[in-house]
């Protein structure tokens, strides 16, 4: 599976180690928050609504180049726009992945 | 070009920020996390360009343009490249970025904004520092023209639209940017380390890898402007 990286922070910063860091923990922050929003809407059967989360975390999928997940939830926002959770616990898998990585930060 | 973030995510918010802060021609005035608040803002301030995230909880990128009588150029951040065909019904967006966006993809896109003719923009652009014959610095804080004793001040660091002058004595908020000062500022004395610090060259205490402490604030020195402050230091 593929592992979460700061190449593209890395990249966008330039060696500006406190844009790094700024970035980072506000990701860190972020995260948590926009992950505990996704369960609650799918523990609460709200699609819709879930399907805008996994918009936005898709975003921070794709910040840690994760490319094959980031495609994996493409796949899963418009699942859930169509009411299905096909692919739910592989996105989760990722969600997990992420968290870890950002505890290691 | 002055311009405004719109995005509900405060990572594109940090991100496009820096970007912008790479580019000489980009002011950044405020960055908003919703639609709502960008209205309220652009109802008494003009921009020049509007970054602009379309998926947004309640109120979307292009709820947001309907609202605008004269829209300034837009362009339109997203993470979803479906929304590209119906960004370009519009004719104030100049470009379309994917998130997440590489620097370079970025400059096109501030490139195509600046190849558009410009609007002009009224009101208060003024010059806010004005420096004299000698060693003061005259900055303009709430309508008053304030004397700074240019060789007390040892640290300079850009703040979005504003920049903070650390003087021995006090420190002074300033509606300008590092650019506009530095060229005020005798050679010599000071040096940019960084692109949102300039320091007073005299009042550096150590050098450690990247970053110098001048007084109490550890400031980080770039890459790019490592070199030159290696150069300047009188090395044994």
């Amino acid at each position: 599976m593929e592992q979460p990286n700061l190449s593209y922070i890395l990249d966008l910063s330039a060696g500006d180690i406190a844009f790094e860091r700024k970035l980072i923990d506000i990701i860190k922050d972020e995260f948590p928050d926009e992950q505990e929003v996704y369960f609650k809407n799918m523990v609460e059967k709200k699609y819709k609504l879930a399907a805008n989360n996994v918009h936005k975390l898709k975003h921070k999928i794709s910040i840690f180049g994760l490319q094959k997940s980031y495609e994996t939830a493409v796949a899963f926002e418009h699942n859930l726009l169509d009411g299905s959770i096909e692919l739910k616990d592989e996105f989760e898998s990722i969600l997990t992945t992420i968290t870890n990585y950002l505890q290691q930060l | 070009m002055n311009c405004i973030i719109i995005d509900d995510e405060g990572t594109a918010r940090a991100i496009i920020g820096q970007l912008c802060s790479n580019i000489e021609s980009l002011n950044v005035l405020e960055e908003f996390p919703n639609a709502i608040q960008a209205i309220k803002y652009l109802n008494q301030n003009e921009v020049d360009l509007i970054f602009l995230d379309i998926h947004m909880p309640d109120f979307t990128g292009f709820d947001f343009i309907e609202t605008l009588k004269n829209p300034p150029k837009i362009i339109l951040t997203t993470s979803d490249s479906n929304f590209a065909t119906q960004g370009f019904e519009y004719d104030c967006i100049v470009d379309f970025l994917l998130k997440p966006f590489t620097s370079e993809r970025f400059q096109k896109a501030i490139q195509r904004a600046d190849t558009k003719s410009i609007k002009v923009v009224s009101g208060t652009s003024s010059e806010k520092i004005e420096a004299t014959p000698g060693n003061d610095l005259y900055v303009n804080i709430d309508r008053r023209l304030i004397k700074i004793d240019i060789p007390s001040i040892y640290l300079i660091e850009a703040k979005g639209d504003y920049i903070q002058i650390k003087t021995e004595d006090k420190n002074y908020t300033v509606h300008s940017t590092l650019k506009k000062i530095e060229e005020k500022l005798p050679d010599g004395i000071f040096l940019k380390v960084h692109r949102s610090f300039i320091i007073n060259f005299n009042k550096i205490i150590d050098i450690e890898d990247n970053s110098v402490l001048i007084k109490r604030d550890v400031i980080p020195v770039s890459r790019s402007n490592r070199p030159e402050l290696m150069k300047r230091l009188n090395l044994l």
